[in-house]
């Protein structure tokens, strides 16, 4: 930077490397020609990818593969089944997760004056949130397979789930939760409500779109998710029946994901799996959308 | 209010249903608020307990430092985890040299040289990337890394190191590009300006000064992305080939999560091998905590700068 000082004229035009030296003109240049670079390979390997899978999947993605179950008796080999134990599971977690993680948020930010015990809760939500799925897929199968004798079913996977999509419905709700005015609680309070009912009729109203942006978030994760499924709801691509003997306890199934992998690494069969890919290409940019959505809708608030 | 003095309570004042509602949602609340506290100790007991066996059966030195696995090797079988965790770093290194300079150039690129509609188009591509499952990416890898490297190394099978290095390094791209753009965004303008004013070109400017003032964002970037591929299971699972070899790049290896992964399937339970699997997670865990520690420190060293 020294030498640019020597340099006489003063550049006006500073896009322009005319007026610079020599070392600074290569600086420069060799600055400018990696960030190309980078941009460039990174956006070749965007469209590259997308544009493979769409390529390999879509000539197998049709009314028969996404509504049929396989049935070598049928001549049918769709994915109903792993459609629907996704969904099975999204609900089932979203269920147990939200009263917990929208309650704990509430705590956080309504009750709890105890400084040192919400760094406590949020440093253990930071935790959870860094845990890698392997991780959660030992302990759920150790807590919830063997210790609650749930085994390998879609409960196990759901209640294993929930811990691990607990920090962002916590977070999400939480940030939403201080965007309400604090005037807008005071007046509740003043006008002589509970706690509870201000809570209840005030504050949770106005924090919705938060707790709407982390469901959004955790379907996505459980849906991304599949070492977590494959230990503990097993990796079965057979149609559920909540009705035969055994019922919910016997309910193992592989969600998408984990069809994906059953189909390429287990069978072989890479047409199916390059389908399942697809379905879950337009999953995750359907997720990705609403959510940039609802945090719009937030933001403009 | 304590459960232990509602005698005192109740004579002095009775509770209206009201209050009582208010004292229940109160107690509630706080379970809720606990549940994740109750969560994190859950696991770290649970894979405590499960993991120390095999290590005292093993030996820690032996189990930490031996470089030979044979869990299923039922006249001589081994526990030494070196090659894992090997592994595990070298991959981890790896994807981070590749994907670090690439995800922060793009991150300049996004945040200060690309016109805003150009920016506003691969941002959303940017964030589907971060969305898609491991699975998928795995997949593509198998189908068009491997193929790739047994014909450009001239291979029996295109399995090994370079391949789960290379697929970390796209798994980490997206989180790398987005956490560095947002330390670049918050940059002062007024830095920028000053520096131009001076007479720096801007891209002397956006490396010299806006980077810089965004370091301690760029470091959280990087841990978060050493914590994203040393906790990545199911996407190399399929692409490093799944052999207890010491690390090299073109050879089948086995990483830590992917030992688990692979052996968990079929291990009987109570046995050596599955504890020793229950072992392998604890010594990930160790490094994952390790990992968190040091991201909240620039995470908050960032917020305070």
């Amino acid at each position: 930077m020294t030498n640019a000082i020597s340099s006489d004229s003063i550049p006006v035009e500073r896009a322009k490397p005319q007026g610079l030296s020599a070392s600074r003109r290569v600086y420069n240049g060799t600055m400018r020609v990696l960030l190309y670079f980078s941009a460039a390979v990174t956006c070749l390997l965007l469209l590259f990818l997308i544009g493979y899978i769409l390529y390999r999947g879509l000539p197998g993605v049709n009314l028969e593969f996404l509504t049929t179950q396989e049935s070598i008796l049928r001549g049918t080999s769709g994915i109903l089944p792993a459609i629907q134990n996704t969904i099975y599971v999204i609900i089932a977690t979203l269920i147990i997760v939200l009263p917990l993680g929208v309650g704990a948020a509430i705590y956080l930010t309504e009750y709890a004056t105890n400084h040192k015990l919400v760094a406590a809760i949020e440093f253990a939500t930071e935790t959870l949130a860094g845990i890698p799925s392997i991780l959660y897929a030992l302990v759920g199968m150790l807590v919830f397979g063997q210790v609650l004798g749930l085994g390998r079913t879609l409960l196990a996977g759901s209640l294993t789930l929930v811990i691990m999509t607990l920090p962002t419905i916590i977070r999400t709700t939480q940030e939403s939760l201080k965007t309400v005015p604090q005037s807008y609680r005071e007046g509740a309070l003043g006008l002589g409500a509970g706690k509870w009912h201000m809570i209840r009729t005030i504050v949770l109203p106005s924090s919705v779109d938060g707790i709407v942006t982390g469901c959004i978030l955790a379907i996505g994760r459980i849906v991304g998710e599949s070492a977590v499924l494959m230990f503990t709801a097993g990796m079965s691509t057979s149609l559920q029946n909540f009705f035969s003997p055994g019922g919910l306890t016997d309910s193992s199934g592989a969600t998408l994901t984990v069809a994906l992998y059953v189909y390429a690494k287990e069978r072989a069969d890479f047409d199916m799996a390059f389908s399942v890919a697809v379905v879950l290409l337009v999953i995750t940019l359907v997720i990705n959308l609403a959510a940039k959505l609802v945090g719009k809708r937030l933001r403009k608030k | 209010m304590k459960t232990t003095q509602p005698d005192t309570a109740s004579s002095a004042k009775r509770f209206t249903p009201k209050e009582a509602m208010e004292w229940i949602m109160k107690i509630i609340f706080l379970v809720c608020g606990f549940i994740a506290i109750a969560f994190v100790l859950l696991i770290t007991v649970y894979l405590i307990l499960s993991g120390l066996p095999a290590i005292r059966e093993v030996g820690l030195v032996d189990f930490l430092f031996g470089t030979r696995w044979a869990s299923t090797n039922d006249t001589d079988p081994a526990f030494g985890i070196l090659p894992f965790i090997l592994t595990s770093i070298y991959g981890t290194a790896g994807a981070i040299l590749i994907g670090v300079p690439i995800g922060f150039l793009m991150a300049v690129f996004l945040a200060k040289v690309a016109p805003p509609k150009v920016a506003s188009v691969i941002r959303p591509v940017v964030d589907l990337l971060a969305g898609i499952p491991s699975v998928v990416y795995g997949l593509v890898g198998m189908m068009v890394l491997l193929p790739a490297i047994r014909e450009f190394f001239d291979l029996p099978a295109g399995d090994s190191l370079l391949a789960a290095i290379i697929v970390l390094a796209i798994m980490i791209l997206p989180s790398i590009i987005s956490v560095s753009e947002t330390a670049l965004q918050a940059v002062p303008k007024e830095y920028e300006e000053a520096s131009l004013a001076l007479g720096a070109t801007e891209l002397e400017t956006y490396f010299r000064v806006s980077a810089p003032a965004a370091k301690s964002g760029i470091a959280a970037a990087v841990v978060l992305g050493v914590g994203r591929a040393i906790g990545e299971a199911m996407a190399i699972l399929m692409v490093a080939g799944n052999v207890a070899n010491m690390p090299s790049l073109l050879r089948s290896v086995k990483f830590l999560t992917t030992a688990i992964a692979s052996e968990m399937s079929y291990a009987a339970v109570g046995s050596l091998q599955r504890n020793a699997l229950y072992s392998i997670g604890l010594v990930l865990f160790l490094f994952i905590m390790c990992i968190n520690v040091i991201l909240n420190v620039f995470l908050k060293r960032d917020k305070e700068g």
